[in-house]
């Protein structure tokens, strides 16, 4: 691989090699040049980023911790296993890392509105939270599939203050929900502001997302960094639109030793087409303002994904995703909804950490990985999220009833 | 000369407007498209907006994705929509007829593929509303090969030095989006219009179309008053739902539809530009 200067991606708009870029109707033109220099002055701004490490401190409970895991990676008896500890962050993901950034830009920028899509409604609750601490109303949308499927979070997100929509078009899932939002957006994109919750949709979202995120990972570097002395030499975690993978990987790109991996969800197997693994088995195209991997037909028409996890259950991937995946920095795998069942047991019962679904797809994976590598090797996995909302899935699955 | 150009030549000479309606190609079902379009023609039509499905129609209200929704029961591919198009052109070689929808369905084809199909099936133009001139250059060079002209949009949010930048990119005509929201959205304030229209005016010599919020006959003459072409999509799709299964009764009422906007659309010039508002 040449050395490539990670830092210059995006270029000036919003391009990481061929993917990225701002694919949106005119309309919304406007709103996101002044997004975009929102965006960059506050970014560099010490009022701004000081206000919002005090609430990463105090509200959502940063730094977490990295923990080692040393039971499960005995069992494993391969590399030591270390896990980022979003799931004990406030609302439980790694989602409100970006709300709280978007909402504190929304703020400045005299926003009175918020609107947001959601899959698994983890971002659906963040972007809810920060709603009502700031005083701004809030709408989200859902697909009506996943309503069913996320209960207790659509509740939560009530509970909160904000009208949750339930997206009816489509496959009504995440993909329709963010149709709908950008519908909504372009008619009244005078006083609303859109928070999108991962690094996917037109400039500079997946850079803006990216760099709320990236906290992830520069913490994960300074707590392994002391806690062994060394780099460690795998990261992993899932990828639906990716934040919370490129939040971890992002600020390791230069330390070329550290391996990355993507888990995408193979859903009932890549062969049966029943999946939403864009990266593994799609193919570039434009959708949702970038251009990316997505998973379509041979006339360009986006068809319906499957997972488990209604978080990954979306077609398309950020579009730094796509580079990372072209210039060979970064691999991705996918693997099964059953597989990610069995990670989901196996860290609760060896680790007693209840992971989210989507997160359980990156254990699966680790569950392969570790074994192929020696214990003096260690790799960080991102527990992106708290498995309480999958209890009702996990249940109906295997026919118990709650 | 293009067939566009041609088109708005001959209107500006008689002192009318364009009418521009939007059909969804596929919609009720793909074998009653270019019946539907050579009806619409006859009933005054000028320009035919034909719309490619797809399945996630961001900027489009409900209206059009349903209309998206019944094509796709049948199937209805970009490569279709380039079917009908050559098949309407063996009958009528001097309507000219525009391309509406999403930029993946063409890039999946492949630029290139798209560029020869779309000119030896005759069509005039292609307004992909996901594609702003920022991010055309792959496009504009193959398209102005084959002689087909990249339109493209103007909203309300749109900033004067932008306009500057979409009329160097854009051939045919320029469409004004003259509402801030999807297709389908309701109201429309036409003085605010005809200001907004003289502002483009000042960056460009080619046509201005508008579209969004044209409901009925009298709105569609207000927007004669001050513009070159009048777009009307979701008044005539929503009655492909009503008609769903019914394709000769829809071509019948969106043909009555188009006609009454010819008749209302032609009064309002021909009395001058004072007309009933």
């Amino acid at each position: 691989m040449s050395k490539i200067d990670w830092a210059a991606f995006p270029d000036a708009r919003g391009h990481f090699g061929p993917y990225g870029g701002r694919f949106v109707s005119e309309t919304l033109m406007g709103a996101l040049d002044e997004l975009q220099k929102a965006y960059e002055q506050y970014m560099g701004d010490a009022d701004f980023m000081a206000e919002l490490d005090h609430d990463l401190k105090q509200f959502v409970g940063r730094p977490n911790p990295l923990y080692h895991a040393e039971r499960l990676s005995k069992e494993l008896a391969g590399a030591q296993v270390y896990f980022k500890r979003e799931d004990l962050n406030h609302t439980g993901a790694h989602k409100v890392n970006n709300t709280i950034g978007q909402a504190l830009l929304a703020k400045r920028l005299g926003k009175t509105r918020i609107i947001a899509e959601t899959g698994a409604g983890q971002h659906g609750v963040a972007t809810a939270t920060v709603a009502a601490r700031l005083g701004l109303e809030c709408v989200i949308y859902m697909g009506e599939e996943d309503t069913r499927r996320q209960t207790p979070n659509v509740f939560r997100m009530r509970l909160l203050g904000a009208e949750v929509v339930a997206v009816k078009s489509g496959t009504r899932t995440l993909k329709d929900a963010l149709n709908e939002a950008m519908r909504d957006w372009v008619t009244n994109v005078d006083d609303t502001f859109y928070i999108i919750g991962t690094v996917a949709g037109p400039h500079p979202y997946p850079a803006m997302v990216r760099d709320f995120q990236a906290v992830i990972g520069r913490e994960a570097r300074a707590q392994h960094l002391e806690m062994t002395g060394k780099l460690p030499d795998a990261l992993v975690a899932c990828v639906g639109g990716g934040s919370n993978a490129i939040g971890l990987f992002h600020p390791f790109l230069d330390d070329e030793s550290v391996e990355m991996i993507g888990v995408e969800a193979a859903g009932a197997g890549i062969e049966s087409g029943r999946h939403s693994a864009p990266l593994c088995a799609g193919q570039p195209g434009v959708l949702h303002g970038n251009r990316t991997y997505l998973m379509e037909d041979e006339h360009g028409q986006i068809v319906g994904t499957h997972s488990v996890s209604a978080g990954l259950d979306y077609p398309g991937v950020g579009p730094e995703h796509a580079w990372l995946k072209d210039t060979g920095r970064a691999r991705y795998v996918a693997v099964t909804d059953d597989q990610a069942l069995e990670g989901f047991h196996r860290l609760t019962r060896t680790e007693g950490i209840i992971p989210a679904l989507e997160t359980s797809h990156a254990i699966a994976h680790v569950l392969e990985l570790a074994p192929t590598m020696r214990p003096d090797q260690s790799i960080i996995v991102n527990l992106s999220g708290r498995g309480d909302k999958d209890l009702n899935t996990v249940a109906e699955r295997e026919g118990i009833t709650l | 000369m293009t067939r566009i150009e041609q088109r708005f030549a001959k209107l500006r000479s008689e002192n009318r407007a364009a009418l521009v309606p939007y059909v969804t190609a596929g919609d009720p079902e793909p074998a009653a498209t270019v019946p539907l379009m050579h009806a619409l023609v006859k009933a005054g039509a000028d320009l035919i907006e034909l719309g490619v499905p797809f399945s996630d129609p961001m900027a489009d209200g409900p209206v059009i994705q349903k209309a998206c929704e019944r094509a796709l029961r049948y199937g209805t591919s970009l490569r279709d929509v380039l079917g009908m198009v050559a098949e309407f052109r063996k009958t009528d070689v001097e309507t000219p007829v525009v391309l509406m929808g999403y930029l993946n369905p063409v890039e999946r084809m492949g630029y290139q593929t798209f560029a020869e199909k779309a000119r030896e099936a005759g069509l005039d133009g292609l307004l992909t509303v996901d594609l702003p001139p920022e991010e055309c250059d792959d496009v504009a060079g193959l398209l102005e090969n084959a002689q087909i002209a990249p339109i493209f949009l103007v909203a309300p949010t749109t900033s004067d030095e932008r306009i500057a930048h979409v009329a160097r990119a854009a051939r045919g005509f320029i469409y004004y989006v003259s509402l801030k929201g999807v297709t389908g959205s309701q109201t429309l304030d036409t003085s605010a219009l005809a200001a907004r229209l003289e502002a483009i005016r000042q960056h460009t010599d080619l046509p201005l179309g508008v579209g969004f919020g044209i409901r009925d006959a009298a709105t569609a003459g207000q927007v004669a008053r001050v513009a070159d072409a009048v777009v009307v999509g979701s008044a005539i799709v929503r009655l492909a739902e009503e008609f769903d299964g019914d394709p000769v009764g829809f071509a019948h009422a969106a043909s009555e539809v188009v006609a009454g906007m010819r008749v209302e659309m032609d009064r309002v010039r021909a009395s001058g530009v004072e007309a009933s508002v």
